[in-house]
């Protein structure tokens, strides 16, 4: 389904929609607030951006260092070229542990992977443990954010899956109840695991250690009472020095929720005593971004979802509508990279404001991108493109005698068109929308008769 | 060849402009870094107790399952650090000496030599930490400066008590870490 239609099925429920808006609205004008306590904010972006330049100009040997000095450090360093191998090394360290259930933390790469199904089909009993990851996967869902992966529910909804699946009280939606519940629930789950999975927030070249941040403690409670702990990384997750991490966890949190640093910022640098500690480094198209010159600046991403709090269409369309795994303006700029057709649709899902790029902790310029991709798109697939009335458009915006003309028409139209046309079923930019009230005359006719 | 020969061939094949690394300035917090620092604490939904205040605190608790590794405190354990971290499930407190504080953030160092057994900081009910006051930097950045080349095979920052708004943006303290976290500022 194209980004549009889905789009329509999440606009369908107007006050959740509303809340969804409006919600993700405040946590980006949480993020604006707290930026502003920072009076080198700016140029904490733009030394970001420069690290991470430096670390796609010098990828190879970045990734080298790390390897050397994490396998100094007694981890173990696998590589997998796409998401199907990623999978088979995961599971075989499970099958060398005899291990049938795993605890997971976030982590939006084995997402990506589809590792889940993957390990389930397996005999692998999965928990994802970071508590949204828990809902949606209770629900069979994939997450619809990268930082709040159930913001699309509402807590009536969860109470009543807390109610089947956990037998908490029926009509229970107090949110401390309902997490207190999940507590209980997972405490079991991380008492058991033998193996648990995360995530990688930064890979230190210089130390081989990384660093895994969270709010919850998921991701510690699993990994320090299990004896396996596997990270799954991609490869652009480097940083070369320690130090780097003063600049990037400043921005990250912020970024993300508007707090000045995560609760938990644990930092692997070799397993504890009798434990073992891998790591999987991860391709899985990234390479292939690296070498598109207009796009590999996405790569610098680090995962804050900044650009889908503030973006006006991902707020209203939902996390769903774009139907990859990471959504939003940054994810209409990598998933074109790992399947143009499929996801075709959702470059044009933006109307090119520019406020991602302008709230990015990394200064990727995912706007100008998004518009690139629309011309890569149009040349492949020209068929998809908007068609009949951006043809029209053109040849208006052409000559500027039909410019006027068609100016004093729509002015006149404004005034006259019923609203049966306008709010029509079949005419969906009517949906949600008011038509402005019209000017008298033109900025032309006006200037004319005031200035001249 | 290897996924690993693979993938660095693949990024060897790519011409890339050279990019130079940034160095990082050395920026400052304006304020007074204790008053930053406690406010930042009390954001994140930690305490600040001073040793006075603790000390009255503690036995108004009634914990009796207690493990201390600070200096400080050591006298009030109510049991050594077991062999296997699941054993640590029913513990209801620990205190623990932390490295240096971060007043811009109110995150706190920690490594392996702080924590005895690494998810002691998680597993516990409740969480002190203790903290000399003179052990407060401003940014992150003197943070890392701070930690240079150390070699612990664990670190980590820890900011507050364990956290959610998983459920409508709603706070909610005490995720599957300590539902709560306070710092002596010694």
């Amino acid at each position: 389904m194209s980004h549009p239609e889905n789009a329509t099925e999440f606009l369908k429920d107007k006050a959740k929609s509303k809340w969804h808006d409006e919600t993700l609205w405040f946590v980006r004008d949480k993020r604006d607030r707290i930026s502003k306590t920072i009076p080198e904010w700016e140029e904490l972006r733009s030394l970001a951006s420069g690290i991470k330049d430096n670390v796609l100009a010098n990828l190879d040997s970045y990734l080298e260092d790390f390897e050397r000095n994490a396998q100094k450090n007694g981890i173990k360093v696998h590589w997998a070229k796409d998401g199907e191998e990623h999978n088979q090394i995961v599971l075989d360290i499970l099958q060398k542990q005899n291990c049938t259930a795993i605890v997971k933390s976030k982590s939006i790469l084995t997402e990506e992977c589809h590792l889940n199904p993957y390990l389930e089909k397996n005999g692998i009993e999965v928990v994802d443990t970071d508590l949204g990851e828990r809902i949606v996967q209770l629900l069979h869902q994939p997450p619809s954010h990268i930082v709040l992966p159930a913001i699309h529910l509402k807590k009536g909804e969860i109470s009543q899956l807390f109610h089947e699946k956990l037998q908490t009280e029926k009509g229970n939606e107090d949110p401390a109840y309902l997490t207190h519940a999940a507590r209980l629930h997972l405490r079991e789950k991380f008492l058991k695991a033998k193996v648990a999975l995360t995530g990688v927030n930064f890979g230190v070249a210089e130390t081989g250690e990384f660093v895994v941040c969270t709010n919850e403690g998921n991701a510690d409670m699993g990994v320090h009472l299990a004896d396996v702990h596997i990270a799954c990384m991609g490869i652009e997750k480097i940083i070369p020095r320690r130090k780097d991490l003063g600049v990037f966890l400043r921005l990250l949190a912020r970024s993300a929720t508007g707090q000045p640093v995560t609760n938990y910022n644990s930092h692997f640098r070799s397993p504890a005593p009798e434990k073992e500690l891998h790591i999987i480094l991860v391709d899985n198209g990234r390479t292939a971004q690296l070498a598109r010159e207009k796009f590999k600046n996405s790569l610098k991403c680090i995962r804050c979802g900044a650009c889908m709090n503030t973006c006006p269409i991902y707020r209203r369309s939902g996390g769903f509508s774009y139907g990859s795994t990471v959504p939003g303006p940054i994810g209409s700029i990598l998933s074109p990279g790992l399947d143009m057709k499929k996801h075709s649709t959702l470059p044009f899902a933006s109307t090119l404001c520019g406020s991602c790029s302008d709230v990015c902790p990394v200064k990727i310029n995912i706007h100008e991108q998004l518009f690139e991709w629309r011309q890569e798109i149009t040349k492949t697939h020209g068929e998809l493109g908007k068609g009949l009335s951006m043809k029209l458009a053109n040849g208006i915006f052409k000559s500027p005698l039909a410019y006027k003309i068609s100016g004093n028409l729509m002015r006149a139209a404004l005034k006259t068109l019923p609203n049966s046309l306008i709010y029509h079923p079949i005419n969906a930019w009517g949906k949600s929308r008011d038509l402005p009230e019209a000017p008298k005359e033109s900025f032309q006719q006006w200037y004319k008769k005031n200035r001249s | 060849m290897s996924s690993r020969e693979n993938i660095l061939a693949a990024i060897k094949g790519i011409s890339l402009e050279p990019k130079s690394l940034p160095e990082i300035p050395d920026f400052g917090v304006p304020g007074e870094p204790v008053e930053t620092f406690i406010n930042s604490i009390l954001g994140n939904k930690g305490e600040v107790l001073t040793k006075t205040e603790f000390e009255s605190w503690l036995p108004k608790t009634k914990f009796s399952k207690i493990i201390s590794l600070s200096s400080s405190f050591s006298e009030v354990s109510s049991r050594g650090l077991p062999k296997d971290p699941h054993e640590l499930e029913d513990l209801e407190l620990a205190i623990l000496d932390g490295q240096f504080g971060v007043a811009e953030n109110g995150a706190i160092w920690l490594e392996d030599a702080n924590l005895g057994l690494r998810v002691l900081p998680f597993i516990t009910e409740h969480l002190v930490i203790v903290l000399d006051r003179k052990n407060l930097v401003e940014t992150m950045h003197q943070g890392y400066n701070r930690i240079g080349g150390a070699a612990s095979g664990f670190g980590v920052f820890i900011a507050g008590p364990s956290k959610t708004a998983d459920i409508e943006q709603s706070l909610v303290v005490g995720a599957h870490g300590a539902k709560s976290l306070r710092v002596v500022l010694v």
